[in-house]
């Protein structure tokens, strides 16, 4: 046992230490690896790999509307690739790429050595990967979910709806759902047990609250969709009746069921990405956040909001006036945390010195977008107003601003940040600075006259629509728009692969950033930390400089936990180190209990109950040897801290 | 250049979207224009508020300051003050907001003055079936994809679904209310003056949502009783006639037409066809061409409708069209 005080840690200590966190190499490694960072990358990949398909799916969408009455698709294809884009965009890339950056960085922010479950943490990316191929399987053959991603009833019942397209879309949320929670948990628990020592609540990353709300509302909201999505699967399937009129049931149920789970849903896709502004924005102006402990509390407060909002998207479905009028009220009020978060972000930047690195770009371009969407929506609360607008171009433009405003623009953002901390390596500038421009004007070209063709009236979820409406000249800037946007991102995925290989060389902080993983090297290494870092305070690389207190962290001396594969338990509040816990290697557990939910669920699809016996039987082999109990006797010690 | 620009800039306007066919921001009776001066209303604040951010933002970025090395230091008075102003001046514009919303609620739900018609709407499938109210049972009719009603009154509006849930559309002259099976929603409507308004359902329900609009006509009151009058009388009653029969042979398991024996309520109501602006719910306007095109190829003209193909020989569309036409 070898608790230790080290002063700069000698070679042979972090030889030991990487033999004992390093992943194996070659095909098992690569499917059992439980490193937080490598499985945060891997949802990186996938995410943006869905953001690709959804995006090529919005351009033939935008082909087909560049004029009235044009052909191209028919109805049918035409639903499904709104329905399939909104699902993509919305469940596969959004979040997924949201949890990739807090997969990655969480025990880096927090100075930890992994995730508090890894295993779970596999288990996670390898559900989502799983429910995503699950979602397309049908694409190709022309049966992919075509209600849309809202997915309202009696619309997607059996009777109007014959194929299995429904039955891929309530099941492949069901299956992703678990990827959700198991995710979420994972997060709160690691909040809750595994940062550094020192790291109190008030000294967290603005991204740590921010993914910390965001996983405890999926925990709340996430159950709600699917428990909607399983009842229509048994109303398609069993013939059940929880929504359908004649048998006594309930159309409307779908709905608050669903936006009960959607509107907080979308907070959590944009909490994190306001996050990592919080973050990185500071950065490049050269000083801390302003206001951190308010923007902390409008986060929390946002989602807390979040959950009491549901109504404004069902103001037209005939509810009593003083309920709408409730929802309405309470709509404006939750634009006040994000007014915090704005004023906030300007006076940061005014106090401080901005220097015009791409990702300052993209987060200060993120600002505006941020207040273009958050106004729009602030239309959209008012109840009368929003008789108006409701299922018109306006709200298309409004929830593009919010989503690609606050999550794309903040995730581009901050991949340009974190690349050197993941690869090694810088991004171009020259070429950052291009695809931010070509990204930033593509994007308002294609969506800011939405606002427009919205208030002509212009209804959304049309596959065409009649020259008479006066909107062809827009539709066609917007689809030049789309395509800017899209060789934005295409541009940034030149970069990406470029600089992996060409990039300058990074060093461990090149931005010369406060928090705690640029202390380690890039990329870090697979422990992360070579000794447990004890935090004093919310910028422990600006200690020096900032000078704030007289305490100061300490980071390159400090317990070493090379006994094993052991990180540090702290106490919930005041983060005193608490107990040290044994890590799990890697397994092939995760892979394999997925594989076997992918056939309870593909059993489920086929109606086949032979084929869901074998999955659960294989699934419940898996998870008893995942729970089986190992030597708890040495997994877990009182830490003895000097 | 210079046309193109200015083409740009016309696209740009908000005039132009107030004059739009389907657009909100210029209502045409008091309901649409109670909520068009809330729309102003909040566009204004709105626009304000993304220029004084967006100028704030472009200033804090660009304004000239001191080049010095090394870091800024933490929070300091004035910077949160710009958190207090900011968020001052949000709440109190939020808060004007919230109660300029509920007064307009209140001014809409008022339902003081007395109805002059009550229709029942029905949207299914991909049309609007529309019947009208009478104390006096011999009074009612059915209709199809137009609303004819009198101007300068209230006119009540009771909203059902057959199949799956639609929305209720009039952007001159309401908001929206959705149209959900086992449920009534009801809702008033009122244009100003005579004239024709365009609806849309604006409800995903399904394949042809896209292509669910239909009209709402305002008369003057006296055409208003005579076009209700009219509608009463039999629409075609020769039954010996060579038309009618072929009608009655292949056509009216769906359809009825007031004067006919018999006639089926799974499609649109075709009395008095020949007198409706549109086939199929908006998607072509009514001519004879465009109603031979539709009966020779329904699918193809809008392809998932539930009017079946009929396979007919082009002289038996001619008989159709000639016969459907004639029924002013």
């Amino acid at each position: 046992m070898a608790i230790e005080i080290a002063q700069g840690l000698p070679g042979n200590e972090r030889r030991k230490l990487l033999d004992i966190w390093e992943t194996a190499p070659g095909l098992y490694g690569w499917l059992a690896t439980v490193d937080h960072k490598k499985i945060g990358v891997r949802y990186l990949c996938t995410a943006f790999f869905f953001l690709i398909i959804g995006g090529v799916e919005a351009l033939t969408m935008r082909i087909q509307l560049a004029q009235p009455g044009l052909k191209l698709l028919s109805p049918e294809a035409y639903n499904q690739l709104f329905s399939m884009h909104g699902v993509t965009m919305i469940f596969l890339y959004a979040l997924p790429m949201l949890s990739g950056f807090s997969n990655y960085l969480w025990p880096l922010l927090l100075g930890s050595r992994d995730m508090a479950f890894p295993r779970l943490n596999a288990l996670s990316y390898w559900v989502y990967l799983f429910a995503g191929i699950f979602l397309y399987i049908s694409f190709p053959l022309g049966q992919a979910p075509d209600g849309g991603w809202f997915n309202y009833v009696p619309n997607t019942e059996l009777q109007y709806d014959p194929g299995i397209n429904i039955d891929i879309y309530s099941l492949g949320l069901i299956f992703l759902g678990i990827s959700t929670v198991v995710g979420s948990a994972n997060f709160v628990v690691t909040l809750l047990r595994c940062r550094a020592p020192g790291m109190s609540v008030n000294r967290l990353p603005i991204l740590v609250w921010g993914t910390l709300t965001a996983s405890v509302a999926n925990l709340l909201a996430v159950p709600a969709v699917s428990l909607a999505c399983f009842l229509l699967w048994m109303d398609r399937r069993y013939y059940t009746h929880f929504y359908v009129i004649s048998g006594g049931g309930q159309p409307l149920l779908w709905q608050h069921l669903f936006w009960i789970f959607g509107h907080p849903w979308v907070y959590a896709l944009v909490l994190p990405g306001m996050g990592i502004v919080s973050d990185a924005l500071p950065v490049f102006c050269r000083r801390p956040l302003v206001g951190y402990t308010l923007v902390a509390i409008s986060t929390v407060s946002t989602m807390i909001l979040g959950f009491g909002v549901w109504v404004h998207h069902m103001f037209a479905t005939g509810l009593p006036i003083v309920a709408l009028s409730f929802f309405s009220a309470a709509s404006f009020v939750i634009a006040i945390p994000s007014a915090i978060a704005v004023f906030s972000w300007i006076a940061t930047i005014w106090t401080g010195r901005p220097q015009f690195k791409t990702p300052f770009l993209f987060f200060a371009g993120f600002v505006l977008l941020f207040v273009i969407g958050g106004v729009s929506g602030f239309m959209t609360a008012s109840v009368a107003l929003d008789w108006q607008l409701t299922d018109t171009y306006f709200i298309v433009a409004h929830l593009h601003y919010v989503l690609l405003g606050i999550n794309v623009f903040p995730v581009v953002g901050g991949i340009h940040f974190w690349f050197p901390k993941i690869t090694g390596r810088m991004m171009d500038e020259r070429l950052g600075k291009w695809t931010f421009w070509t990204m930033f004007v593509g994007f308002n070209l294609a969506f800011f006259p939405m606002h427009l063709i919205g208030l002509m009236g212009m209804p959304r979820r049309v596959y065409t629509y009649s020259a008479e409406l006066g909107v062809g000249g827009h539709n066609l800037l917007i689809s030049f728009g789309a395509f800017l946007f899209a060789a934005g991102i295409l541009l940034l995925l030149i970069n990406i692969i470029r600089s992996r290989t060409v990039g300058a060389i990074a060093g461990s902080n090149p931005w010369d950033a406060p928090t705690l993983e640029w202390s380690v090297s890039s990329p870090p290494p697979p422990y992360n930390f070579a000794v447990i870092p004890v935090v004093a305070s919310r910028h422990p690389l600006w200690e020096d400089r900032l000078d704030e207190t007289a305490d100061r962290s300490t980071i390159h001396h400090g317990l070493v936990l090379d006994d094993g594969k052991e990180t540090v338990g702290i106490t919930v509040l005041d983060a005193e180190p608490d107990v040290i816990l044994k890590m799990p290697g890697d397994s092939l557990l995760p892979l394999l209990a997925a594989l076997g939910m992918t056939v309870i669920f593909s059993g489920m699809l086929l109606i086949n109950y032979l084929i869901v016996a074998a999955g659960a039987v294989w699934t419940g082999l898996v998870l008893l040897v995942w729970l089986a109990p190992r030597d708890h006797a040495s997994a877990e010690r009182p830490a003895v801290y000097g | 250049m210079k046309r193109v620009a200015a083409g740009l800039f016309s696209l740009l306007t908000l005039s132009n979207c107030a004059r739009a066919p389907l657009g909100y921001l210029e209502g045409a009776g008091p309901a649409a224009r109670s909520i068009a001066s809330l729309g102003w209303g909040l566009l204004g604040i709105s626009v304000a508020v993304c220029l004084i951010t967006g100028a704030l933002l472009a200033f804090s970025i660009f304004r000239r300051r001191l080049q010095t090395e090394g870091l800024d230091g933490g929070d300091d008075r004035s910077a949160l003050r710009w958190i207090g102003v900011g968020l001052s001046i949000t709440t109190v514009l939020l808060l004007a907001s919230a109660v300029w919303t509920l007064w307009t609620v209140r001014g809409l739900s008022d339902t003081s003055r007395a109805a002059a018609v009550t229709i029942d709407v029905t949207g299914q499938q991909w049309w609007w079936e529309v019947r009208y109210q009478s104390d006096t049972s011999s009074r009612e009719f059915s209709t199809a994809d137009e609303l004819v009603i009198p101007a300068g009154v209230p006119v009540q509006l009771n909203l059902r679904s057959r199949d799956v849930v639609h929305s209720f559309w009039v952007p001159k002259l309401a908001g929206k209310m959705d149209m959900i099976p086992g449920q009534t929603n009801r809702i008033r409507i009122e244009a100003d003056r005579p004239g024709v308004y365009r609806g849309q359902c604006s409800e995903f329900c399904g394949m042809q949502h896209a292509q669910m609009a239909f009209f709402v006509v305002a008369l003057a009151p006296a055409d208003f009783q005579a076009w209700w009058n009219h509608q009463l009388e039999p629409a075609s009653n020769d039954p010996n006639a060579t038309p009618q029969r072929f009608f009655v042979e292949r056509c009216s398991g769906c359809h009825a037409i007031r004067g006919l024996s018999t006639g089926g309520i799974l499609g649109p109501n075709l009395s008095h066809f020949g007198s409706r602006r549109t086939i199929a719910a908006g998607v072509l306007p009514n001519d004879p061409s465009n109603l031979a095109r539709w009966l020779g190829d329904s699918q193809g003209v809008k392809p998932g409708s539930k009017m079946p193909e009929l396979h007919l020989a082009a002289n038996e569309v001619d008989l159709l069209t000639t016969y459907l036409e004639g029924l002013k």
